[in-house]
């Protein structure tokens, strides 16, 4: 019992599905926490303040990394076993196609730039945040309060660069999620005809709101950055 | 019709093969792909030279032993058929057409265009079949079967084997296939007695003989000669995990 998780093809494709719906899970509630931040910097600062190096908080912490972690190393393992499975002579001619999605085919790729991305967004937020709570320091290496994310997010997305750099992060993640939130149902056994366009259409719908939600902040305070002040968005 | 072919050539499984350039002339439209190759190597033949090796028997599509991947498509550019239902019309006049054999790593070429689909047949072996036995016939629709049942088995038992899915699948993934075999049986209640063991069986040789794991992209859906839908892979996908939890 258990050993078809990391031996069995289907075995794998369900950890990949489980550990995809939770970081899916997550990222919904990270994206309503930040539409606070457009709503009231105080009350975010509030959830920071919640969220801070607590127990819960921390034992939260380490559940997501573990997810993350899970989910990128059966990617690699199911990856490295697939391009084998294609064996050493390609194609000479391939076509696409039809109704397949360009997504469905480059998800390591994608997800690839969806880790990079994680990895500059924990460098930006989490390591002066909750890293610096964890460290028992005051401030961290900005001056700022570790649970002042209002400020911090003023500060990084007041840079024109990172604004860019994160907006291509999270195009990566649409077209990611575009395929894998119908896909985890699929890998559950949970599809049929009737049932695919309208998992297809949720999997849309979903990765656009995810999109435009986290899009809107970054969007949100490069403006207010770029008047000053002077406009009270 | 005049064409120019673009011809995979291989000695055997362990010569290094390579593209040969062919022309053919005066095909008429309404040739099939096959006759078009049979042409192609009646004039090979008369030049002395060694003909095209490709696999086909029925020409009906319903035996599932031809295959080649033509222009980028398992089967040709139509959908729906087979390579042997594929007509010289649906090209035209002085194309050039590069004919490949399936490329997978369960699927080793033999010669040419031919490949080895064995592990199809492994797969079957270790589950795809129900136990039965013997004495008198039965009588027909003695066990009532909803239509609805009956029809989707049916619809999973067009596979012919032919081993477009894993040609195509990015991934060299078998599951449509075995998701067809395993499908086709559960739905009826002759097959849905051995179903949790099929399941176990057939995927662990889909593993074992090296086929790649299914990344939902419906590639092989849209490839396969008999439209099986991915929607057999979800019920695999139920059969196998379900199986499992319960062992």
């Amino acid at each position: 019992m258990g050993t078809f998780l990391y031996n069995s093809s289907i075995g794998k494709k369900l950890v990949m599905s489980v550990t995809g719906i939770f970081l899916v899970l997550f990222i919904l509630f990270h994206m309503s926490m930040n539409l606070v931040a457009v709503i009231s910097p105080e009350g975010y600062n509030m959830i920071c303040e919640l969220l801070g190096a607590n127990w819960y908080a921390l034992v939260g912490t380490l559940v997501l990394a573990a997810g993350v972690v899970i989910h990128f190393l059966y990617a690699i393992m199911l990856t490295l076993q697939n391009l084998a499975a294609r064996g050493k002579e390609r194609y000479a001619v391939t076509a696409k196609e039809q109704g397949v999605s360009w997504a469905s085919k480059n998800m390591f790729v994608l997800g690839t730039i969806v880790l990079l991305g994680l990895c500059l967004h924990l460098l930006n937020f989490w390591s002066k945040m909750q890293l610096v709570e964890i460290m028992g320091q005051e401030t961290n290496s900005l001056g700022f309060g570790p649970a002042d994310g209002a400020a911090l997010i003023r500060y990084t997305f007041s840079q024109w660069y990172y604004v860019v750099v994160y907006l291509i992060w999270f195009a990566a993640l649409w077209f990611h999620l575009t395929h894998g939130v119908w896909s985890m149902f699929q890998s559950l056994g949970w599809g049929n005809k009737t049932w695919y366009p309208r998992l297809k259409s949720i999997a849309c719908i979903v990765a656009t709101i995810v999109f435009l939600c986290f899009a809107l902040v970054v969007v949100f305070y490069f403006i207010q950055s770029l008047c000053g002040g002077a406009c009270n968005l | 019709m005049n064409l120019t072919l673009k011809i995979w050539r291989q000695k055997n499984a362990k010569a290094k093969g390579a593209f040969e350039t062919y022309h053919v002339e005066n095909i008429s439209p309404d040739t099939s792909f096959l006759e078009m190759l049979d042409i192609l190597n009646n004039n090979l033949i008369h030049e002395g030279k060694e003909p095209v090796v490709f696999d086909h028997d029925c020409r009906e599509g319903i035996c599932g032993m031809c295959s080649l991947h033509i222009n980028g498509h398992a089967h040709g550019p139509d959908s729906e058929i087979t390579t042997c239902q594929l007509h010289m019309r649906k090209f035209n006049d002085g194309d050039t057409i590069v004919i490949e054999p399936w490329r997978s790593a369960a699927f080793p070429v033999i010669k040419d265009l031919a490949v080895d689909r064995s592990a199809y047949d492994k797969i079957l072996q270790a589950g795809g079949f129900i136990s039965v036995n013997t004495g008198g016939v039965p009588d027909a629709n003695a066990i009532p079967i909803p239509k609805a049942d009956a029809d989707e088995s049916m619809d999973a038992a067009a596979c012919i084997g032919c081993g477009a899915c894993a040609a195509t699948c990015k991934n060299g993934s078998a599951m449509l296939f075995v998701a067809a075999r395993v499908s086709s049986l559960a739905k009826l209640p002759q097959g849905r007695v051995e179903g949790a063991r099929r399941a176990k069986a057939m995927v662990a040789k889909m593993d074992e003989l090296g086929f790649g794991n299914c990344t939902n992209t419906g590639a092989c859906e849209a490839e396969c000669p008999k439209a099986i839908s991915i929607a057999h892979i979800a019920r695999l996908n139920r059969e196998f995990l379900s199986a499992k939890f319960k062992d």
